[in-house]
């Protein structure tokens, strides 16, 4: 290691630690501790409970639709910014980042005006008897929305350095378009779907705002994991709220690790090529 | 990328005009359903029972509080997250000393985090049922269910934003300069402001536009310490929640309509950033995975 003669680790990193201890660490670890304090047999009876479990089904699943559609519209979507111009293209790409700056309670609440059966799309759906506001569908376009712009944002840098050469090679080598897309293209965006697809399973399993407006909340059927921790805390029933709240937190730092490991694999790929 | 877009001569795949208008088709009517739209409907509602009412939800005094209140929980947590953020920055890129990758990935822990587990996790500090509140409590501080509950609760979902836009540039721009300025006898706060800062303002300046719009709509951790007083704890999205849940639509959606106008700015200010070089120096999000592979 290199002799540093640049001042200041003691004040920046002096800084740092105690800002990351005291407001990121501290609290998670104080509710680590409150859940633990709870014995194994009450935790257990707690995070395992119907209703718990109800909850983690319907946020799980929602979080998998909303994030395989996703995958095909954000790559959709990717695909049509870098190789298509067309016009207003940038105000397109300027709107993939809508879903980061609008509030989540804002994107709620519109969701659900739009969705509802006498919304401009809900009206419409409810023709063909598809309800979406108030049924787990609805939680599903919230997360949607909400997740939407992780896996654009993923694979778009990638899409823009691919080389048109490898196209050219398989062209010319007789593949056709979509066998081009999926021998060649395909497995290059990968790595770079995959961290995409992890950082928006992540959010959604997360998300709480945009939903529970558009959810319905209903006990055992649309009540999201996230709304199940804020009811016990209404309730005052503070072990309960902090046992399920740390199983979100486990979850959280699980994709945490799934997701670092994808990046760095998608940064490889990237480097690579 | 307009370049690469003239440049090539032979038709690249998918160029098909058939495939490529009808995918062009497809993306923009997703699009439009699922990003457009909830935007417009956000102002046909907030003025679906006349100007006469958007006027009055606004310049109501519950309205007004919780702009206030907005307004300056992000006075506060903006300003001390961009500290952090250059604080964190300057002692990760400029220095090597031991778990330097660990710190940058407990950094980036609050992305991860559901709101409410945020929220929850400041009760059990704050909290008359957490370590701190019953000493607090004692001496008649309140944390939670008042304002400073209420910033810390941002702060915490915030604390990313400016270091993960400064770190992978300053990773990237080397010590170099700093050295010499140093070498030649400036100050570190010289050396900092002199050469640092103009190389990384517009980074820095993006980190804050994201971090500000992020503090202002933040919901769900908010909500949880925040005790919804009405005009004295609710923040302009709790009061957005409020007025929905009080059956006043049109109300809950003019206030709406403000932090939609902010989120709008957010995007014009980052798309205006963007092109002065901001946020393009990573290949999006995976500075951690940089890092690494620089450190090793």
């Amino acid at each position: 290691m290199r002799r540093n003669v640049l001042p200041g680790l003691p004040l920046s990193l002096g800084v740092t630690l105690t800002y990351v201890g005291l407001i990121v660490v501290l609290p998670l670890a104080a509710l680590a501790f409150k859940a633990a304090s709870l014995g194994p047999e009450d935790y257990w009876r707690i995070v395992s409970s119907s209703r718990a479990l109800a909850s983690y089904r319907v946020t799980v699943l929602s979080a998998l639709a909303a994030t395989a559609f996703n995958l095909v519209f954000g790559l959709a979507l990717a695909w049509v910014l870098t190789r298509y111009r067309f016009a207003g293209w940038r105000i397109v790409d300027a709107m993939v980042d809508l879903p980061f700056a609008l509030p989540t309670a804002v994107a709620g609440i519109a969701l659900t005006a739009l969705f509802s059966t006498n919304g401009w799309f809900g009206s419409v759906l409810a023709e063909f008897g598809i309800k979406v506001a108030y049924t787990p569908l609805g939680i599903m376009i919230a997360m949607c929305f909400t997740s939407l712009p992780f896996i654009v944002r993923t694979v778009q840098p990638v899409l823009e350095d691919l080389d048109p050469a490898l196209e050219e090679a398989a062209q010319s080598l007789g593949g056709s378009d979509w066998e081009i897309f999926r021998k060649v293209i395909l497995p290059l965006l990968t790595p770079a779907l995959l961290a995409g697809v992890s950082l928006s399973f992540a959010r959604s399993l997360g998300e709480f705002g945009a939903i529970i407006f558009i959810a319905g909340n209903q006990p055992m059927s649309t009540e999201i994991t996230a709304l199940l921790i804020f009811i016990r805390l209404e309730e005052y029933d503070y072990q309960a709220a902090a046992a399920i709240a740390s199983v979100l937190l486990l979850t959280a730092f699980f994709m945490l690790a799934v997701t670092n490991w994808m990046q760095a694999r998608a940064l490889r790929y990237t480097v690579r090529n | 990328m307009s370049a690469i877009a003239t440049r090539r001569k032979p038709p690249r795949i998918g160029d098909g005009p058939v495939f490529r208008r009808s995918l062009i088709g497809v993306v923009l009517v997703l699009v439009a359903i699922l990003i457009l739209a909830p935007l417009i409907i956000i102002g046909v509602e907030a003025f679906s029972k006349g100007w006469q009412v958007y006027r009055d939800t606004i310049a109501h005094p519950d309205t007004r509080h919780a702009i206030m209140l907005t307004v300056l929980t992000a006075l506060v947590a903006v300003p001390v997250n961009t500290a952090f953020g250059i604080a964190a920055a300057w002692a990760i890129t400029k220095f090597d000393f031991w778990g330097r990758r660990f710190l940058l990935v407990v950094i980036e822990i609050p992305f991860s985090i559901s709101p409410i587990v945020a929220g929850v996790a400041y009760l059990f500090v704050y909290g008359l049922q957490g370590i701190f509140g019953p000493v607090l409590d004692a001496y008649g501080i309140k944390i939670l269910f008042a304002i400073p509950g209420i910033i810390l609760a941002s702060m915490f979902v915030t604390a990313p934003f400016v270091a993960r836009e400064l770190i992978p540039l300053m990773q990237a721009q080397g010590r170099d300069l700093e050295e010499a300025a140093t070498s030649l006898g400036a100050s570190g706060w010289r050396t900092f402001f002199a050469v640092t800062l103009p190389n990384v303002k517009w980074a820095l300046l993006y980190g804050v536009v994201l971090c500000n719009a992020r503090v202002m709509g933040e919901f769900g951790a908010v909500s949880v310490v925040s005790g919804n007083i009405r005009g004295q704890t609710n923040t302009l999205p709790l009061h957005i929640e409020l007025l929905y849940h009080d059956y006043q639509a049109a109300g809950a959606f003019a206030s709406a309509s403000i932090l939609a106008l902010i989120a709008v700015f957010t995007i014009i200010a980052k798309v205006a950033l963007e092109r002065q070089g901001a946020g393009r120096v990573r290949p999006r999000a995976p500075e951690a995975a940089n890092l690494a592979e620089k450190a090793s």
